[in-house]
């Protein structure tokens, strides 16, 4: 039995492996039967009116909503794309995983009502390449529904037509950023564009293009089903409906928990995912994946919503919570995580290429005592030099977090400048942690 | 005169920088697009590829999964692979090249046939990911057939520590089942079984040791 605590929605039955085949899909949720409501009996703008009025926030990181990014698509005979960017690597988010692994119908059948919307004829899933078995299970599936007909050529007998191919990447944290997925999904090196035109406008082969994250899609068929209404009715007024929410790092029970937005966060870190293990306490926790400004437990009361989140001066991102326990040592944190970005930065802006070089070699000095206080001085900076300065947010998305750990937990870094002759050596700050907790290793 | 070949490019009267282009001479005998009858493609790769070419509506698109047919065949993008894979596309080898070059799990040097990616991001090394990179590293010590790297976040933070074993996902993982991991793969058995992926519960389905929240 799920815990009291989650409200399954997108999850619902995903604990049965039958929901995986377009027959468990159609038996344990009605699956397709609102693609075929769709398909017949309502208009482009119909869909467009439902989708927009139900307020859903795109789910992989920016929250924009759903409906008004579809409704900016031109209209007209031009070829129209849609690209479902499943392309999940910001540490700390694996929702979209297990999204795909257990309900990939739910996806497809979001795929099929959002290309109504879209008006577009191609769709593209594009999967980060290390989610083989995630990949498989999607091929299996849309084989599937090209077979009964809910893809393919006058789907439904409703002369509508919609390509769909899972595209595999190769291992590129930046083509989850929308336009260099495009790139990459053009043939090319995942490099990002200039904005504006958006895709919306000039997108994929030029053309306008719809481009929405996995749960952002998978919540359109229950959304066109049951209305803007219900929908509204999970969560808070500005950010509607349920959230996987990805939780790990220092807790006792990791993992993915269907919650509707707005739940207390220590509901979340501490009744569902058990908090920290035994002894430990919280130091800090990213609200939304490693990009997002850690916050500290004073701000664990806060409501788990878009909203909140940003009011904190962080954000809700992918929606996922990396607890960092009072073993952490924050200035190896800051190190781990610039390191992450400095290895995915594509290279093409100055200020992100050499920014996140530069700050892991300043805080490879910091965490080696070579540093002095007037080095954190200089990471701020750099920090800020970085913010808005790109193409795109990857180079923001490491000085957010940098520069808040660096404000936050400036005593810390001092500390650790002052013990110079400290090693690198991360682990030595982690040897408390002696592996996994014996409750994760409980299987079927 | 490209930027390659030297600072001196947008200025013809300033000195080559030698920095510059050391290690990356640009190769004079640069080749335009193969023919196909030049470079031996095998009938199963044109025939993949060629598949894979029409399910898109730009033939480029496909350079992604034509790479991962080279790779899968080759045991990596080999020179003579992405050769063939160009001539069957119709772009230039240099141009596969690039972009096998961008991703991480497009290898363009010689691998092991077998694949270990140890996440070390930062859910990760909470628990312990740098010491079982460690420990598969040791254990796999001297064989060339096993290919063992740390690797960014691979998006299972749930069962961290954890590692992609030959592109499936195993964890959470004590550094003494690395050996284990190792000594299976070795005699072509199941891969610890136990901490597969794909067997788990949800989260929210498992014993609750958080209790009532605080």
């Amino acid at each position: 039995m799920p815990d009291p605590r989650e409200t399954r929605v997108l999850l619902e039955h995903a604990e049965d492996p039958a929901l995986r085949t377009l027959d468990g899909y159609k038996r344990l949720v009605g699956g397709y039967a609102t693609q075929e409501k769709a398909y017949r009996e309502m208009e482009q703008d119909e869909v467009l009116k439902e989708l927009e009025d139900s307020g859903l926030r795109g789910r992989g990181g920016a929250g924009f909503s759903m409906g008004k990014k579809a409704s900016f698509l031109p209209r007209g005979e031009m070829a129209k794309y849609l690209c479902c960017n499943a392309d999940e690597s910001e540490p700390g988010a694996f929702k979209d995983r297990e999204l795909m692994q257990r309900n990939p119908h739910q996806l497809i059948e979001g795929i099929a009502i959002a290309a109504l919307a879209a008006d577009a004829g191609h769709a593209f899933i594009f999967i980060r390449g290390e989610y083989d078995l995630q990949a498989d299970i999607l091929d299996a599936a849309v084989a599937e529904a090209y077979e009964a007909g809910y893809l393919g050529t006058n789907i439904l007998g409703c002369h509508r037509d919609l390509e769909l191919v899972v595209h595999r990447g190769a291992g590129a944290y930046i083509c989850g950023e929308e336009t260099a997925l495009l790139d990459a999904l053009e043939g090319k090196r995942g490099n990002p564009r200039l904005k504006p035109p958006f895709p919306a406008v000039q997108g994929l082969y030029g053309g306008p293009t719809l481009i929405n994250n996995v749960e952002t899609l998978s919540n359109v068929p229950r959304i066109v089903a049951r209305g803007a209404e219900w929908f509204k009715g999970f969560g808070t007024e500005q950010s509607p409906g349920t959230k996987v929410v990805s939780i790990s790092g220092g807790v006792r029970r990791p993992g993915n928990y269907e919650v509707e937005l707005g739940i207390p966060t220590r509901e979340l870190i501490f009744g569902l995912a058990g908090g920290p293990e035994p002894g430990h306490e919280i130091k800090a926790f990213y609200p939304g994946g490693s990009s997002s400004p850690v916050l500290t437990p004073a701000e664990l009361d806060l409501p788990y919503s878009f909203e909140a989140m940003a009011e904190a001066g962080s954000m809700l991102g992918s929606g996922s919570i990396i607890v960092a326990d009072d073993r952490v040592s924050i200035p190896h944190m800051a190190l781990r995580t610039a390191r992450f970005y400095h290895h995915e930065s594509c290279g093409k802006c100055t200020p992100c290429r050499e920014g996140t070089n530069w700050t892991v070699k300043m805080l490879e000095r910091v965490v080696r005592g070579e540093a002095t206080p007037m080095d954190l001085d200089i990471i701020s900076s750099v920090q800020e030099n970085i913010m808005g300065h790109c193409l795109c947010v990857l180079g923001d998305s490491m000085a957010m977090p940098v520069s808040a750990m660096v404000r936050k937990f400036r005593p810390e870094f001092e500390e650790v400048i002052a013990n110079a002759g400290s090693p690198l050596e991360e682990a030595s700050h982690l040897a408390a942690v002696q592996g996994p907790p014996e409750t994760l290793g409980a299987s079927v | 005169m490209s930027p390659v070949d030297g600072a001196g490019s947008s200025n013809p009267n300033l000195p080559v920088d030698i920095a510059v282009t050391e290690g990356r001479v640009p190769d004079r005998a640069s080749e335009g697009i193969p023919e196909l009858h030049e470079v031996g493609c095998p009938e199963e790769l044109r025939e993949r590829i060629e598949t894979l070419m029409a399910r898109y509506p730009d033939r480029h698109s496909a350079s992604i999964p034509a790479l991962w047919a080279v790779q899968e065949l080759y045991g990596w993008c080999t020179p003579e692979g992405i050769r063939q894979a160009a001539a069957v596309m119709r772009v230039t080898p240099g141009y596969l090249e690039s972009v096998a070059s961008f991703y991480d799990l497009l290898h363009t040097e010689r691998v092991g046939s077998h694949r270990i990616e140890v996440c070390t991001n930062i859910s990760c090394w909470m628990r312990g990911g740098d010491e079982l990179l460690d420990a598969f590293k040791a254990a796999a010590e001297g064989d060339d057939d096993l290919f063992v790297t740390g690797f960014e976040c691979l998006g299972a933070c749930d069962i961290a520590p954890m590692a992609s074993i030959d592109q499936r996902y195993y964890g959470p993982l004590e550094a003494a089942e690395a050996g284990v991991a190792i000594g299976q793969i070795k005699a072509g058995e199941p891969v610890l079984p136990e901490k597969d992926l794909a067997a788990r519960p949800l989260a929210g389905d498992t014993a609750n040791p958080g209790g009532a929240g605080a």
